[in-house]
């Protein structure tokens, strides 16, 4: 599609549309306007620079990267799974798997903790056989992450792949390329916009992640706490640092989806006849 | 060395039924309506569709036979053309030629070199680094057909190949592919729901109906002896080729046929048996074209009749039951067979 064409339509919208439209996006930036009004603007740097919020913004950053990294290598051959695998209650399967996009984050980290936990239906085994243990380390909430972010991958990923016209990977097939050759040279690179915009949101997601990290991994300085733990705790004794803190995650992700936006997020998966 | 094909399969409505064989060096078309099963087929003979029962095999190597034996798609001797051609969109039109070689272990420069041997045998070699979707119909054909060859298939199948273009560009792109096609040697097969296609085309035409390949012989049996009412009104039309210059068309016999709208060159006329009027008497009409002749066959296919005329330009007319009787024709009779110059199709070959 065409910005022309998008210009042009944006024209005949009706005039209730656009004021509607326009309320919308008052409403997403009045918070970060409250925000910045409320900034501590002569502090700032010394918040930034203080010890415990950039060890907080560090362990953030590597959590949520691995946590990506994760969602990308498990949520890719499930995304596979559920678009071309026809096997019944697979329905069930795609609802449990994306369950925790809708699951208060607080009940997923409970979850967790009943599933990984020391006492856990796998964790004791973890313990015991491998002296594994994910609950209160920086581990366990690369897991909350990941648990609450790899969906986005996979309903981002999986719709892609059932758009992709699949003739195509026949035509690849016909010339000598093996499955695995198909999925690397010709389905992946396909479906490529779409697993940077799953990968992206995921990102994001893991960024933001509080209430399963909270529960499961809890809120140790160094070790599990991440910069939305970092904030909230900081409301309760030094609000002009947690909102120095949140603009400084709100700036990242703002960032990142801006960049990537009109590179990925626009890109059709088409393939043309 | 041949195609020897028994396909037995059931997918969806369609019930497949059908035995083809190919010979070394030649080309093979399946001709019938959407729906048919061509395309089923063709994926069969792939190895995109396994088969529920019968046997495939490509020279002497048995690729499925329904129970045991089923060679995957890319182990198979073959190179595909598909209807909508399924260049890969993300890589160049070099890459997508290099790809089949590039999957079966070339080297990647050595692949390039050959990929870019065949785009300038297509003449294609100025797009090698543009992407697909820059190329028109008729490139992008040419680009799908190179990208079978390249890997030097002994069975090359082809989907439908004029079906995604514009009226206006078909029949040149037509030729195009009847000069590239006769350069490869090895066995195509060619699917297609548009008679001249496989006029154009085919040294042999397989008639696919419900699944069912209904006749099967050379381009000139089919046409002249249709076996049923359906192969008649499909295929049984009079193919004419010949040199066009000044608007008339002259046979390899000597025969010369007035035609309308047809460029100087080699072409292919299509009368139809229909636009066909025979009398007893040499007519005075508009009709442009009349030669005599003497009737040497009356088929009857339910109230219609075929009339063969043979002269020095033979001819199948088809006419009423009661008009043959109205003129009381009979095999050894002479007559005068007319047919206007705009109900003659043309088209280059």
């Amino acid at each position: 599609m065409s910005s022309g064409r998008r210009r042009g339509s944006r024209a005949r919208l009706p005039a209730v549309a656009l004021v509607l439209a326009a309320i919308a996006v008052a409403f997403f930036a009045l918070p970060l306007i409250g925000l910045l009004w409320r900034a501590p603007w002569s502090n700032a740097w010394g918040y930034l620079t203080d010890d415990d919020a950039l060890t907080a913004l560090r362990l953030s950053l590597v959590c949520s990267l691995w946590a990506t990294a994760l969602s990308v290598v498990f949520g890719v051959p499930l995304a596979w799974v559920l678009a071309r695998v026809e096997f019944p209650g697979r329905t069930v399967v795609r609802a449990l798997c994306t369950l925790s996009m809708v699951l208060p984050p607080v009940v997923g980290g409970v979850a967790l903790f009943f599933a990984l936990g020391r006492r856990g239906l796998v964790g004791q085994y973890l313990d015991r056989w491998f002296d594994l243990r994910l609950p209160f380390t920086t581990a366990g909430v690369v897991v909350a992450q990941t648990f609450v972010a790899m969906p986005f991958l996979v309903i981002t990923v999986e719709a892609a792949l059932r758009q992709l016209d699949q003739r195509v990977e026949d035509a690849a097939r016909t010339l000598g390329a093996s499955r695995w050759y198909t999925f690397r040279r010709v389905t992946l690179p396909a479906v490529r916009p779409a697993l940077v915009a799953g990968a992206v949101l995921s990102w994001a997601r893991a960024l933001g992640e509080f209430g399963a990290t909270i529960t499961f991994a809890g809120n140790f300085p160094g070790t599990t706490q991440t910069m939305p733990l970092a904030v909230y705790l900081s409301l309760e004794t030094n609000p002009e640092a947690a909102i120095v803190l949140a603009l400084v995650l709100i700036a990242i992700s703002f960032a990142v989806l801006v960049g990537l936006r009109d590179r990925w997020f626009g890109a059709r998966v088409s393939v043309s006849a | 060395m041949s195609i020897s094909a028994q396909v037995q399969l059931r997918l969806g409505s369609l019930d497949l039924d059908a035995t083809l064989d190919i010979e070394p060096g030649e080309l093979v078309a399946v001709l019938g309506p959407n729906g048919a099963g061509k395309s089923t087929l063709l994926r069969a003979l792939a190895g995109l569709q396994p088969i529920d029962a019968g046997r495939v095999a490509i020279d002497a190597l048995v690729v499925d036979d329904g129970a045991g034996v089923f060679v995957e798609p890319e182990q198979r001797p073959i190179g595909v053309v598909f209807q909508h051609y399924l260049l890969f969109e993300h890589m160049s039109v070099l890459e997508n030629v290099a790809f089949g070689l590039r999957a079966r272990g070339t080297a990647k420069a050595e692949a390039r070199r050959r990929a870019r041997e065949w785009l300038e045998r297509m003449a294609l070699a100025e797009y090698a680094e543009q992407r697909p979707r820059e190329l028109s119909g008729g490139q992008a054909q040419r680009v799908a057909l190179a990208r079978a060859l390249a890997s030097d298939p002994r069975l090359l199948l082809l989907d439908e190949p004029l079906a995604a273009l514009d009226v206006g560009t078909r029949a040149a792109v037509r030729r195009d592919l009847r000069q590239h096609l006769s350069s490869f040697d090895g066995m195509r097969l060619l699917v297609t729901h548009d008679p001249v296609d496989a006029y154009a085309l085919a040294d042999r035409v397989a008639i696919l109906e419900a699944g069912r390949i209904v006749q099967m012989g050379t381009l000139a049996e089919v046409t002249a002896r249709p076996r049923s009412r359906y192969v008649a009104d499909l295929v049984g039309v009079n193919l004419v080729r010949g040199i066009v210059a000044n608007g008339v068309l002259r046979t390899d016999t000597g025969a010369a046929v007035v035609i309308a709208d047809a460029a100087p060159g080699e072409t292919l006329a299509v009368i139809r048996p229909h636009s066909v009027v025979l009398t007893r008497e040499a007519p005075t009409s508009s009709a442009r074209n009349v030669w005599s002749g003497v009737i040497v066959d009356i088929d009857r296919l339910g109230d219609r009749v075929r009339v063969v005329v043979d002269g020095v330009m033979p001819l199948t007319a088809e006419v009423t039951a009661g008009a043959l009787d109205a003129l009381h024709l009979r095999p050894g009779d002479a007559v005068h067979a007319a047919v206007k110059a705009t109900d003659i199709d043309v088209s280059p070959v």
